[in-house]
């Protein structure tokens, strides 16, 4: 039986009680976008500078949510900091292999074959491995992901 | 100590639920999550299981004997369901999936062949997503606006102003009991205060038919929808009660069989009610196990239900309140006698979906999120509340077991 510790390792407590890059950006320059949880109750809002090789310059986070999906949050934004649309989306599709969600088949679907992943140090973000665990909360962990993807696809039409 | 004053051995009626008596990580459940639905008891599983072991075939189709036996079974629940909430006549009990169906059904039936654009739809402010999104549709679709009774600092109807936001009004829709403050709105003074204006009312009634009497003649509402699967039933049906002049006069909602008189190639008529509004094969097994549904809350008693609500709700607050002061908000009024036993809660300044998550482990089931209520969450000024309530099968017990799971969960994420 999991237990929670496997979900609520020091750091995403560390994250989720100082989260990093709070607050907002002008819009524009920078981009604003929303994302909210299915499972409801976790709402995010990110704002993201992108120059013009496509990097994101800057971003900050604003929303309320629980520690997995905040903690999450806090460090993706320190993660993606100075990074190429091409190395996010590298980063993204790791931490989603770390989710076990293959991208090819049904959200946290069981699949036996292993999961192809970019070879991409995760750092901080290795912490919330043990979310996959708790297969209901992968969309907390998952929610900021997303919601950068879909920032940046918008930001870049 | 006082005398308990509850009708009901909560410990004793589990026995009636097989889901009550199983264990969820190695501890037995604990289930506080009956707003959201309801645990079944094996009267209903039975009564499901039976008609599809013996006379299941499709209803008012059939000479042969099994399908007089599942038409005459379903038709039985259909008057069950009529006395169990006062209606005068079969004819105003229409089955629909849930109760979301059913205020869609108003909506678009009764809506669409009655309002126009400029035409006023009277909401709350606690109304359940159900009984907004339909009139938003209409808004769109037609052009009628919206009103909305205000709240008070308790989380009740704040009726100040209610004759004038009546005024010119053509539709009061409200719920009775709200499904994340507990909050029990007086029906009879809006529906007075709506027939008064020229309007007509629609009681949303999940929370409150499963948890006190209903009777439709003292609610004086004009519609009332509620879901079989909050109040012991099963999943799949709910009902949606109209007066029979109204129905009578509303167009049908879904096209089909069942619900005509007549086809051709140039048209159709319609069938009698209630069929008018069933269209196609109805959930003929759920039909029956919410009238078994009905049957088993009418050998509990209706008003002991409520006793024994009243005497958790007092342990409830009560219990948590002395646990943990400062620690603890409960959303709605403080008074019992005011509320059901819904409990939306803020502790410790967690997040819903972690509070639940250390309840979880503890096998305590309660909700985390929104509840279908954004717009009351937003005024709460709130993102989520954790949600327990409780039912018939509930005991103190159960509240203990809650209490010494949030100890826990507060244990958890202190440094």
């Amino acid at each position: 039986m999991p237990g929670l510790e496997d979900l609520y390792r020091e750091i995403i407590l560390d994250h989720y009680r100082n989260p990093r890059n709070r607050g907002e950006l002008e819009t524009p320059p920078a981009h604003r976008v929303e994302g909210f949880n299915p499972l409801c109750g976790d709402e995010i809002v990110l704002y993201l500078d992108l120059d013009a090789d496509g990097r994101v310059a800057d971003i900050r986070i604003s929303g309320q949510g629980c520690s997995i999906s905040q903690s999450s949050a806090s460090m993706m934004s320190a993660a993606v900091k100075g990074k190429t649309a091409a190395e996010i989306d590298d980063l993204t599709r790791a931490f989603k292999a770390m989710m076990s969600i293959h991208e090819n088949s049904l959200e946290g679907a069981e699949t036996t074959e292993p999961i192809e992943a970019p070879d991409v140090k995760l750092g901080d973000l290795e912490a919330l491995r043990g979310v996959v665990k708790f297969p209901v909360r992968i969309k907390c962990a998952t929610l900021a992901w997303n919601t950068l993807a879909q920032g940046i696809e918008e930001a870049s039409a | 100590m006082a005398v308990s004053t509850d009708p009901i051995d909560g410990t004793r009626l589990k026995e009636q639920f097989p889901l009550l008596s199983r264990e969820v990580h190695g501890k037995p459940i604990v289930y506080l999550d009956s707003a959201a639905t309801s645990q079944k008891p094996l009267s209903v599983l039975s009564a499901m299981d039976d008609y599809y072991r013996t006379i299941n075939s499709n209803v008012h189709r059939g000479v042969y004997m099994i399908a007089e036996e599942a038409t005459n079974r379903m038709e039985i629940a259909r008057a069950l369901v009529r006395d169990f909430i006062g209606a005068r006549s079969s004819s105003e009990i229409i089955f629909t999936k849930n109760a979301t169906e059913a205020l869609n059904m108003v909506a678009q039936s009764w809506g669409r062949a009655n309002l126009v654009a400029g035409d006023v739809v009277v909401l709350s402010h606690m109304e359940h997503h159900a009984n907004i999104v339909p009139w938003h549709m209409l808004v769109a679709e037609i052009g009628i606006q919206l009103r909305w009774i205000p709240l008070d600092a308790e989380g009740r109807l704040d009726l100040t102003d209610l004759d004038s936001l009546l005024n010119g009004a053509k539709v009061l829709s409200v719920t009775a009991m709200s499904n994340v403050l507990g909050t029990m709105n007086p029906v009879r003074t809006l529906t007075d205060a709506a027939r008064k204006a020229g309007a007509i009312s629609i009681i949303d009634g999940c929370q409150s038919v499963p948890h006190s009497t209903t009777n439709v003649q003292d609610l004086g509402a004009d519609f009332l929808a509620f879901s079989g699967h909050k109040m012991c039933g099963p999943t799949g049906i709910g009902v949606l009660y109209g007066r029979e002049e109204l129905l009578e006069a509303m167009p049908p909602f879904l096209g089909g069989g069942e619900m005509i008189r007549d086809v051709r190639l140039d048209g159709f008529t319609t069938n009698d009610l209630p069929w008018k509004f069933e269209a196609g094969t109805p959930p003929i097994a759920e039909i029956i196990g919410l009238g078994a549904a009905v049957e088993w809350l009418n050998g509990v008693g209706m008003d002991n239900v409520r006793a024994h609500e009243i005497e958790l709700t007092k342990y409830t607050m009560s219990t948590l309140h002395e646990r943990f002061g400062d620690r603890i908000n409960i959303h709605g009024p403080s008074s019992p006698l005011e509320r059901g036993g819904v409990f939306s809660f803020d502790f410790d300044g967690l997040h819903p979906h972690d509070i639940s998550q250390v309840l979880d482990q503890h096998a305590v089931c309660v909700r985390a999120g929104h509840h279908c209520a954004k717009p009351l969450m937003k005024l709460l000024g709130i993102g989520a509340t954790a949600r327990a309530s409780v039912y018939v099968y509930n005991d103190t017990a159960d509240i203990d077991a809650l209490a010494d799971a949030l100890d826990a969960t507060g244990a958890f994420f202190t440094l």
